[in-house]
């Protein structure tokens, strides 16, 4: 029984990172229809962001966060310049194969760069988990949490009660009535596509400290992004928060009961097991995101 | 005369929409007969309906005899009852003598047989040649034999609509299912359509099509079936639906009142 | 003109050894890009002609490779509930023939999930399949030797007993089975793009609606279309794992499909020779590059070219050149439906 609330804790605090990520993609994927290759690298980038300011850099472990986050949504905002303007109009296909050329270049800068070999964050937490009842905690997974959790609620109020959230709501909604309404629909992907960006980017500051950073981290983090924006529905943030968990949570006991070499195909399971039964996603398109 | 086409009390929700209210209605062998209602009235659900492109939530739809509910599309095709599109009628990105090549794939079909293995066992030459020959006899027939070689994407609106009947027809039809095939024509585009329809008809083919344009549908129908919001009001020869009493209040009582009265009676019996 | 210039390239490519001599590093590179690129062509089929972006291709790769490589092997593992499966070793050659057989079976699958899952979903998919077929031959140790390899793969043997064997361990061997069965590949795939099959799945690619009102059977025509892509790609893999004679799980990282994405989307999807011309220069370009730059360097460059190519040749090069050279490029429609969320 304790063993199963350890799982179930350690998978609250995974999931906060999981939502973060979900968010970002199903944002992105949801507003602007782009398959976005470029996720995962993102996430990278900002583990790697986090390590070259605290590892590096000498920086205050509490200060490098934003500066990671930041530099996420600036790369986010020169991608979306840079390789999906210049596309607009082209087929999804044609698009999804830009971004994944960009992928290519962000990881193998990444690997070239910094090399191959993984790389350790410093935290500046105590080492000593905190004990509370039968579960055990580490200090920095509980400011992960925190931090995850926060972002989200950022997040949140961003999309519902600012003039930005709401011209990305019309924009998901009809870009084209939107733009009739005087918004300004390029500029909408560039931000929707810097703030997803960025959400990768926290996810991969936060989980770089707790595991270790190495250029093909990515990867997989990608794929589990997409199981969650599938399971939370396209453009849906609450879905994709709560999907995120749930991931999360399937990887924990996975991991836990089943074996855990299978813990990473777990999202992919998922993946296929959610769209043999329901194709179009757990919940069907979003009315609205948020 | 038996009936080619029976639509045996038909009806489409779409969840708590009514689309089609009981549409109950047989189309006689040799006939041309045309499915008329104002906007909104169900027809084009009707004959997507009746295509395999969607199911009915009751009722049947029997062609020669033969249910087809749960057929899917080329199954139906197979049966002899083909269509054409409103909209998208042609495969853009081909020549049209390629159009209409694409249209005689079942020219070379033998029931069961796995796809591609005739080509990969080069078997296929006769057929090719054969399939060529109908290509273009098909493409002399509905006049666009000068067209042959451009893409399709690229033609006039009304030329391309005629690639679509060529297509239709590629499938050797018993019946034709016509979608609006005159809208956004002129009055000479039209004439020819006209003419082309009445071809068909001698060729052997029974023709049904939905259209908005009056003086076509009283010129070339042999019968009409009038819908609104759904249900049939009215079916007879041009000249009765002309004067039908129900049939000018679905077209001219357009005020919301009308509308509202109509709705009130549709919310009773749905 | 169209017929003559993968005549001469065949030609070419048999004289090649002949003329440059037998250097084996550049054989090996010959070989493996040979391979990729019946790979390529294969992924064509799917992803050119049905429109199908099928991102698991790899795994019809790597089964094929496994499967060979297993089925002349032998194999004796504990499939719980007190069965054991033993195996002992064939010839090569059978393997060669199962791993068709096997990926094509892996292909019927995906073909006909790809009537259930649309769009921008079916991508997503087939890369999640991908994985999993990847971390099952990583944790299946009993089985596969997991990341320690298979090693010791058999080379392939032809011939018939009493009229004498003929193993094929040589570079140059294998350069000229590659060559075989890539052409004979590009014959089959060139056989069913040119008739009636060919016109329907351009069809469906086209219009569907309309391709399914003239008759044309969509889920037969796209499923005949991905067993054979797939049994394609199974028998790539096999040559593959007895070429090489070792085969790891790495033989299913996502990174070799976009290889192949890379040769298909360059050269020209949905045109015959597109793959081939991809294939030869991203097969050949880490063999250019190699004494030049780092591999992270050369995937940096690969990025750099696929979107440069993208913006500049969107429909690849192949019908670039066509169209520069005043002839009518190959027509090219959107892969992937607008959202994929609305279900057909």
């Amino acid at each position: 029984m304790n063993e199963l609330i350890q799982h179930l804790v350690n998978a609250l605090i995974l999931g906060g990172t999981y939502a973060l990520l979900g968010i970002g993609l199903t944002l992105i994927f949801g507003i602007m229809n782009v398959v976005n290759f470029t996720h995962g690298a993102l996430y990278t980038v900002g583990a790697y962001a986090m390590y070259l300011a605290v590892a590096a850099l000498g920086l205050n472990f509490f200060l490098a966060l934003p500066v990671a986050i930041l530099g996420g949504l600036l790369l986010g905002a020169a991608i979306e310049l840079l390789l999906l303007r210049p596309f607009r109009g082209s087929d999804i296909d044609t698009t999804m194969l830009v971004m994944i050329g960009a992928g290519i270049i962000l990881q193998s800068g990444t690997l070239w760069t910094f090399g191959g070999v993984a790389k350790a964050i410093p935290s500046p937490f105590p080492e000593a988990p905190l004990q509370i009842g039968p579960v055990s905690v580490s200090w920095l997974r509980l400011f992960v949490l925190g931090a995850a959790l926060t972002l989200i609620a950022l997040t949140y109020a961003l999309i519902n009660r600012t003039k930005l959230g709401l011209a990305m709501r019309a924009a998901f909604q009809d870009s084209d009535t939107a733009a009739l309404m005087g918004v300004d629909v390029r500029r909408i992907y560039t931000a929707t596509f810097a703030l997803g960006s960025s959400l990768a980017a926290a996810a991969g500051a936060l989980l770089g400290p707790v595991y270790v950073v190495f250029p093909q981290m990515g990867g997989l983090a990608e794929l589990k992004a997409f199981a969650i924006v599938i399971l939370g529905g396209l453009g849906n943030v609450t879905g994709a928060a709560i999907g995120g968990f749930i991931l999360a949570l399937a990887e924990e006991l996975g991991a836990g009961y089943v074996s855990s070499g299978y813990r990473d195909a777990m999202g992919f399971l998922i993946i296929i097991a959610v769209l043999l039964c329901r194709p179009t996603g757990l919940f069907a398109r979003a009315e609205r995101i948020g | 005369m038996s009936a080619i086409l029976s639509v045996e009390h038909v009806g489409v929700r779409f969840g708590g929409l009514v689309a089609i209210a009981d549409l109950h209605f047989d189309v006689y062998a040799g006939e041309i007969v045309s499915l008329i209602g104002p906007n909104g009235a169900g027809k084009t659900t009707a004959f997507n309906v009746m295509t395999g492109f969607l199911k009915p939530s009751q009722g049947d739809v029997r062609f020669r005899g033969t249910s087809l509910r749960g057929l899917a599309p080329h199954a139906i095709t197979r049966l002899g009852l083909a269509r054409t599109f409103q909209r998208t009628s042609v495969f853009p990105d081909d020549t049209v003598f390629d159009n209409v090549m694409i249209g005689l794939h079942q020219m070379g079909a033998a029931a069961g047989r796995v796809p591609g293995l005739d080509a990969l066992l080069g078997r296929a030459a006769a057929a090719e040649r054969a399939a060529r020959a109908r290509a273009e006899a098909l493409l002399d027939w509905v006049g666009l034999s000068a067209r042959a070689y451009e893409k399709a994407g690229a033609l006039a609106y009304g030329e391309q609509r005629l690639v679509g009947v060529a297509l239709a027809l590629a499938t050797e039809p018993a019946m034709l299912l016509l979608d609006e095939p005159v809208s956004g024509m002129n009055a000479s585009e039209t004439r020819v359509f006209v003419r082309l329809i009445r071809q068909i008809r001698e060729r052997g083919v029974t023709v049904l099509l939905v259209e908005h344009d009056m003086p076509m549908v009283m010129e070339v129908s042999d019968r009409i079936v009038v819908l609104n919001y759904g249900r049939l009001i009215a079916e007879g020869p041009p000249d009765r639906i002309r004067s039908d009493p129900a049939v000018i209040e679905a077209y001219l009582g357009q005020g919301s009142a009308a509308r509202q009265a109509a709705a009130a009676q549709e919310a009773v019996h749905a | 003109m169209n017929r003559l210039l993968p005549l001469a390239l065949l030609a070419g490519l048999v004289a090649l050894p002949l003329g440059l001599g037998t250097n084996p590093y550049l054989l090996n590179a010959l070989i493996v890009t040979g391979i990729l690129t019946i790979g390529a062509m294969s992924l064509n089929l799917l992803l050119g002609f049905t429109g199908q972006l099928s991102l698991g291709h790899i795994a019809f790769f790597g089964i094929g490779a496994y499967v060979s490589a297993l089925t002349s092997l032998g194999f004796d593992v504990d499939l719980g509930f007190g069965i054991r499966a033993v195996h002992v070793p064939w010839p090569a050659a059978v393997g060669l023939l199962l791993a068709t057989v096997a990926a094509g079976g892996c292909g019927y699958l995906i073909g006909r999930l790809s009537f259930r899952v649309r769009g921008a979903y079916f991508v997503i998919v087939t890369i999640s399949f991908a994985e999993v077929v990847r971390l099952v031959a990583l944790n299946w140790v009993e089985l596969t030797q997991g990341p320690l390899a298979l090693t010791n793969i058999p080379a392939i043997t032809l011939g018939l007993p009493g009229l004498g064997m003929w193993t094929l361990k040589t570079k140059l061997q294998n350069y000229y089975l590659v060559l075989a069965v890539g052409t004979l590949c590009y014959g089959v795939i060139a056989r069913l793009v040119g008739g009636r099959f060919g016109r329907a799945m351009r069809g469906l690619k086209e219009n569907e609606p309309l391709a399914l009102s003239v008759g044309i059977n969509a889920t037969r025509t796209l499923t005949v279309a991905a067993v054979i892509s797939a049994a394609m790609a199974g028998a790539a893999g096999s040559l593959y794992a007895h070429y090489l004679r070792i085969i790891d799980p790495d033989v299913f990282l996502f990174a070799t499909t976009v290889s192949m994405v890379i040769m298909v989307v360059a050269g020209g999807k949905g045109t015959l020779m597109g793959p081939v011309v991809g294939g030869l220069i991203f097969g050949l370009l880490p063999v250019a590059l190699r004494p030049v730059m780092a591999p992270e360097a050369q995937w940096i460059v690969y990025g750099l070219v696929l979107i440069v190519i993208l913006f500049v040749m969107p429909r690849g090069i192949v019908p670039g050149l066509a169209a520069l050279l005043g002839r009518r490029p190959a027509p090219a429609a959107p892969v992937l439906e607008v959202n994929p969320a609305v279900q057909r």
